[in-house]
């Protein structure tokens, strides 16, 4: 088969290999992880599981599980990948910009929805420093998903609110697209906006 | 490419019939315009005028019933745009009633009527996708102008039962129409029987070129045309004849018509050594659709655990050509509103594969699918996080 075959189609080469042969799949059940992150969910289309292994602060093993797409697949493995090596501080500002230029692009309406595994690296780190009792130095600087469909996060929301774009809950799903999919964000994301409401517009 | 080809997308569009690709080609050899009155354009005319015949004889409709379309959506933007037009707004009727597993062509369309302003009534279906006949008997009163009941739902083959639909029509005194598109060629149609006002059909759902399509209008009703600017059609749709994709569907009706029964037999045998293969080869899975009242070569699947997007494309790498539910495959956020319409979880619509199956499917092929399939399926399922 030639490798032009999908590639003419939606992916490029590299997507179309780590979907066809992914990378560090978790396969074993008792697979002792010092860290577990699991972000999104199937009624969403996309699920990821990440498991690491850290020694001295650095990710020696990077396992996954996926259900999603070929993207979603694609670049789990791609990030499992990129993450092996890196200390947990340098794993953390991972994004799924550096995940997608790894994989030499991908198609714009899947960058959002189906490139995860930067999000299940950081809830495995949070989980890792968790079960060490350790202070999380890292959360602060880091904006949080609050709608996994679209992508959407607090600080988005935040920016919108305090640049009087957004002032009701309809107005916020018109800008992002927020809770308009699954819709099981809509209640944190209506405590948010009365959060951010509450201090930058009334 | 892989070393197979196995299409079973027919629902999305079928393959040229050999026969009539050949038609098709003479077609081009017939250069004139049918409504031209010189030797060349009679010629164009008498080909055009027989394809008529054969593609009203398809839906059990005359002639001079049928209307030449660019296809189905055309056909069905056709009926909607009616509710603009003189006929309702003398007789005060302004409402369209359609079902919430429409195609887009008609889903789409009354969205945006009711964005401006027409009175819209979307009647659901059951998780069989059978429509809800009681809602629609509850619905149907005198402002209703148009009723608009697909024949034979294209995701998941669930067969309406328009007879019923029309007699509600004609009991609140609407107008009937319904989309036959996935059901002409593959069951049994008679317009006058169904007692239908409107029907629309496409070639290439039936083996005739894509970009051809009919609209039967019945007999003596006055409807005003949706592409103006010329004579064609009665009126009814302006626009130079296309004569080979008109001849292509002529020629594909006919053969459609005459291979019926034969065909239909055929094709559900194969659909059914699929499911029975599949549910006996592959643990936890969910068909789709009307057990019984299904289109005979539709099949959709739902794998739990196995994305649709991965699994088509797997199984694209085999050479095996489906299609899928999945919000993924399509571009937006969200999976097939048909089977989240018939109560199918999300869960379960974003793994749902569509097979349909055609004529020019095999045993042979359906053994190929049933060989490739359950890895596949296994191998996305060991690596989910289900």
């Amino acid at each position: 088969m030639s490798d032009s075959f999908i590639h003419d189609w939606v992916y490029t080469d590299t997507v179309k290999d780590h979907f066809m042969n992914p990378r560090n799949i978790l396969q074993d059940p008792d697979y002792k992880e010092d860290g577990k992150g699991i972000v999104g969910s199937m009624a969403c289309g996309d699920q990821m599981l990440v498991a690491i292994k850290i020694e001295s602060d650095t990710i020696i093993e990077c396992k996954w599980k996926t259900y999603g797409c070929a993207s979603a697949i694609a670049s789990t493995s791609m990030m499992s990948e990129m993450a092996v090596g890196m200390t947990i501080a340098e794993a953390y500002n991972m994004t799924p910009q550096m995940i997608t230029d790894k994989l030499g692009g991908l198609p714009q309406h899947k960058f959002h929805c189906s490139v995860l595994g930067d999000k299940a690296l950081r809830a495995a780190i949070d989980d890792y420093l968790e079960r060490q009792k350790r202070d999380n130095p890292f959360k602060a600087g880091i904006a949080k998903i609050i709608c996994e469909c679209k992508g959407v996060t607090d600080q988005q929301i935040e920016e919108l609110v305090k640049d009087g774009v957004v002032k009701t809950m309809e107005q916020l799903q018109e800008k992002t697209g927020l809770g308009t999919v699954c819709g099981k964000c809509k209640s944190k994301a209506v405590d948010l906006l009365d959060e951010f409401l509450h201090i930058y517009a009334r | 490419m892989p070393e197979k080809s196995i299409y079973m997308d027919n629902n999305a569009t079928t393959t040229i019939d050999p026969v009539v690709k050949e038609a098709v080609l003479k077609g081009f050899d017939l250069p004139g315009n049918a409504s031209s009155m010189h030797g060349p354009g009679r010629a164009a005319s008498a080909a055009v005028e027989r394809a008529r015949i054969q593609t009203a004889r398809l839906i059990g409709a005359d002639p001079e019933e049928i209307i030449f379309t660019s296809g189905g959506s055309e056909s069905n933007n056709t009926v909607l745009n009616l509710i603009y037009s003189n006929m309702f707004t003398e007789n005060g009727r302004n409402r369209i009633i359609t079902s919430s597993i429409e195609h887009p062509s008609i889903n789409e369309t009354v969205k945006v009527f009711r964005n401006n302003g027409v009175p819209v009534t979307i009647i659901g279906v059951d998780s069989n996708g059978k429509l809800d006949m009681e809602a629609l008997r509850r619905e149907a009163s005198k402002d209703v102008a148009i009723i608009s009941i697909m024949t034979a739902n294209n995701e998941i083959g669930t067969i309406q039962n328009v007879l019923e639909a029309a007699k509600i029509a004609v009991s609140c005194g609407a107008l009937m129409h319904t989309d036959a598109v996935q059901a002409a060629g593959k069951i049994a149609l008679d317009v006058h029987n169904l007692n239908v006002d409107f029907a629309s059909i496409s070639g290439h759902k039936l083996h005739a070129p894509k970009g051809i399509g009919a609209l039967y209008i019945r007999k003596g009703l006055n409807i005003e045309p949706l592409i103006r600017g010329g004579h064609q059609e009665h009126g009814l749709r302006a626009g130079t004849y296309n004569t080979p994709g008109i001849i292509g569907l002529g020629a594909a009706a006919e053969i459609a018509y005459n291979e019926l029964t034969e065909s239909a037999g055929y094709i559900s045998n194969l659909r059914d050594k699929l499911r029975m293969g599949i549910e006996s080869l592959i643990p936890n899975v969910h068909v789709n659709g009307h057990p019984m009242e299904v289109l005979p070569g539709t099949l959709n699947v739902s794998f739990p655990g196995a994305e649709g997007e991965s699994i088509l494309l797997y199984l694209d790498m085999e050479g095996i050509s489906v299609s899928t539910g999945s919000a993924c495959a399509t571009g937006s956020l969200e999976p097939s509103y048909v089977l989240i319409e018939t109560g199918v979880g999300p869960e379960l619509a974003h793994g749902s594969i569509r097979f349909s199956l055609g004529k020019f499917n095999t045993e042979e092929e359906v053994a190929y699918v049933l060989k490739k399939l359950p890895p596949v399926i296994k191998r996305l399922r060991e690596m989910s996080t289900l």
